[in-house]
């Protein structure tokens, strides 16, 4: 090899080493440009089944076991994490707030506000407005839901609350306590609420006259009275509310406690959601009842408000059954018309039911011909 | 501090029940309650695989964090632990746990949940341990206390379900599975190495 061919040799040696040294560490990028696709091996056969079995597992298969128990089978249920995780967050942390924010902004109303007093001196005369079986029924369900309230919340937070006042064992008993009148007093509350929707819908269907009340704003900030009938918009509303909402409490109640009693859901009532009684439903119907009583509560605290302190004249007519004409002009002017037409106002002094004394007047003076 | 730790070795599990058995008589457990239970998955397909399952005695448990009246202890050993003196039966922790182990017994005056049982890694309650009959009768025989280990896992014919220190168990499990040398039973190693 002549020394000219041995000096070309190395020079071009040289560059080519070069120029490899910068061309090749960028040969990565043709992954890019080919896709990772060109380079993967097939992967199909690759997967080990036993690492993704055991991730399935953890999704909640099911399998056997020779221990009978609901769910025995299932070694590793996820739901609880997620339930716990909103029961903690949202539904013990937050919510809660909702009745003490309703109770401040009751107490700012009523300072700035003050009480809703009737603008006519009463004159005596009065309306009747709720029957004996309504008053039974609206009392039986008022006092069930405050007996409720308390209890469940007690359950729900008193861990928090009560157990720095009263001690673990002292909690405990009150607890225990909780839970069982919790569970013996549910179903009582349920037969309310489902007398009170069959007895009341017929007041509470909506009409043209609740849309001017809802753009006076029930008159709640102006002092206004705007229109109403036997029951004002704000009433329906909480009507509703009380169907809707007292349904679903009694249902997810009825659902979390029936198996410990040891009631299975029957057959015809397998449609209706949450009926499976397994723990995911439970875990559901535990979230469903906490986060609508919680809410229901703190509106609840309104109508109490409302119905004692806040209006004059009202109270009375869930306690007695009777309303005060000046209240019935004042808060449902379209029902006082109406009843006024039909003769149904009793006069001071007359204890009778107004239609009784009306045939009464009426009889009289064909006595007296006689 | 020694951590406690069940660990149930899939590839010995031969589903015989006898850890079951032996937690069921020892402890003489409600009716209707079983605190451990084997599971056998893929039954009777090849490569069926089965655990011996119980309360796992979780770090941060999820049944001590729902419960309402705060019944739930963690000893030093890492052992959860409950006291059925407070518990109310409310179902939370049943509702919480995703592993199953707490049931109730039907019992009580109205036929509610009666006190919750779970698996109690042979130690009794959370309270002082006194061997008594008394205690027996609440939380079943306390082993630890007698310095014994959990029956269930001293019974294994095929020593698939190992209960102790989590090291010395992780140590155990470690060797075995290193003697075995078959790597894909090596959990994760296909997705490791092998896997797209």
């Amino acid at each position: 090899m002549s020394p000219a061919r041995k000096r070309r040799l190395t020079t071009y040696g040289l560059l080519a080493i070069l120029g490899l040294a910068f061309i090749l560490p960028l040969g990565g990028y043709s992954v890019h440009f080919l896709g990772a696709d060109a380079l993967a091996q097939d992967a199909g056969s690759a997967v080990n089944p036993r690492s993704n079995y055991w991730r399935a597992v953890a999704d909640g298969v099911n399998g056997y076991t020779a221990v009978t128990g609901q769910e025995a089978g299932v070694l590793i249920a996820p739901g609880g994490t997620r339930w716990q995780a909103l029961r903690e967050g949202t539904i013990a942390r937050y919510l809660p707030w909702g009745m003490v924010g309703m109770f401040v902004i009751i107490l700012l109303y009523h300072l700035i506000h003050g009480r809703n007093r009737l603008d006519e001196p009463r004159s005596g005369r009065r309306i009747k407005r709720w029957s004996w079986l309504d008053r039974t029924v609206h009392w039986i369900t008022a006092i069930s839901f405050i007996i409720l309230a308390v209890t469940g919340l007690s359950m729900l937070i008193g861990r928090t609350l009560l157990i720095p006042l009263l001690g673990k064992a002292g909690f405990a008993t009150w607890a225990q306590v909780s839970i069982t009148v919790h569970n013996v007093i549910g179903p009582v509350f349920t037969v309310g609420i489902i007398l009170m929707i069959v007895l009341w819908i017929w007041y509470n269907i909506p009409n043209a006259t609740d849309l001017k009340w809802f753009k006076q704003g029930g008159g709640l900030l102006t002092r206004s009275h705007p229109p109403a009938g036997r029951m004002n918009g704000g009433e329906k509303i909480w009507f509703w509310l009380v169907a809707v909402a007292g349904l679903a409490v009694c249902l997810t109640g009825l659902i979390m406690v029936a198996p410990a009693y040891g009631i299975a859901i029957p057959a015809w009532a397998e449609f209706l959601p949450f009926t499976e009684g397994s723990r995911v439903q439970m875990q559901q119907a535990n979230m469903v009842h906490a986060v609508v009583s919680l809410v229901w509560a703190a509106i609840a605290l309104g109508h109490i408000y409302i119905g004692t302190a806040g209006t004059e004249g009202a109270f009375e007519g869930m306690a007695t059954g009777y309303v005060s004409t000046e209240w019935a002009k004042q808060h449902h002017d379209q029902w006082y018309e109406e009843l006024q037409a039909k003769g149904k106002i009793i006069e001071p002094g007359e204890s009778h039911s107004p239609s009784r004394s009306a045939n009464q007047a009426r009889s009289r003076p064909a006595t007296a011909s006689r | 501090m020694a951590r406690m730790k069940f660990l149930c070795d899939a590839e010995r599990c031969i589903e015989c029940n006898g850890c079951v058995t032996a937690c069921k008589n020892e402890h003489e457990v409600p009716w209707g309650v079983n605190r451990r239970r084997v599971v056998t998955l893929d039954d009777g397909k090849p490569g069926e695989k089965s655990i011996s399952v119980a309360c796992m005695h979780c770090t941060d448990a999820p049944c001590q964090a729902v419960c309402p009246v705060d019944c739930f202890t963690t000893t030093d050993d890492g052992i959860v632990l409950h006291d059925k003196g407070l518990c109310i039966g409310c179902g939370y922790c049943f509702y919480a746990c995703p592993f199953g182990a707490p049931q109730y017994p039907q019992q009580s005056s109205f036929g509610a949940r009666g006190k919750m049982d779970k698996c109690t890694f042979c130690a009794g309650g959370p309270e002082e341990a006194d061997l008594s009959d008394a205690e027996y009768e609440k939380y079943g025989r306390n082993r630890i206390a007698e310095g014994k280990l959990p029956l269930c896992a001293e019974m294994c014919s095929t020593r698939a379900l190992i209960a102790g220190d989590g090291d010395e168990i992780a140590d155990i499990y470690r060797e075995r599975v290193l003697r075995r040398g078959g790597r894909p039973q090596t959990w994760g190693w296909d997705t490791a190495y092998t896997e797209g």
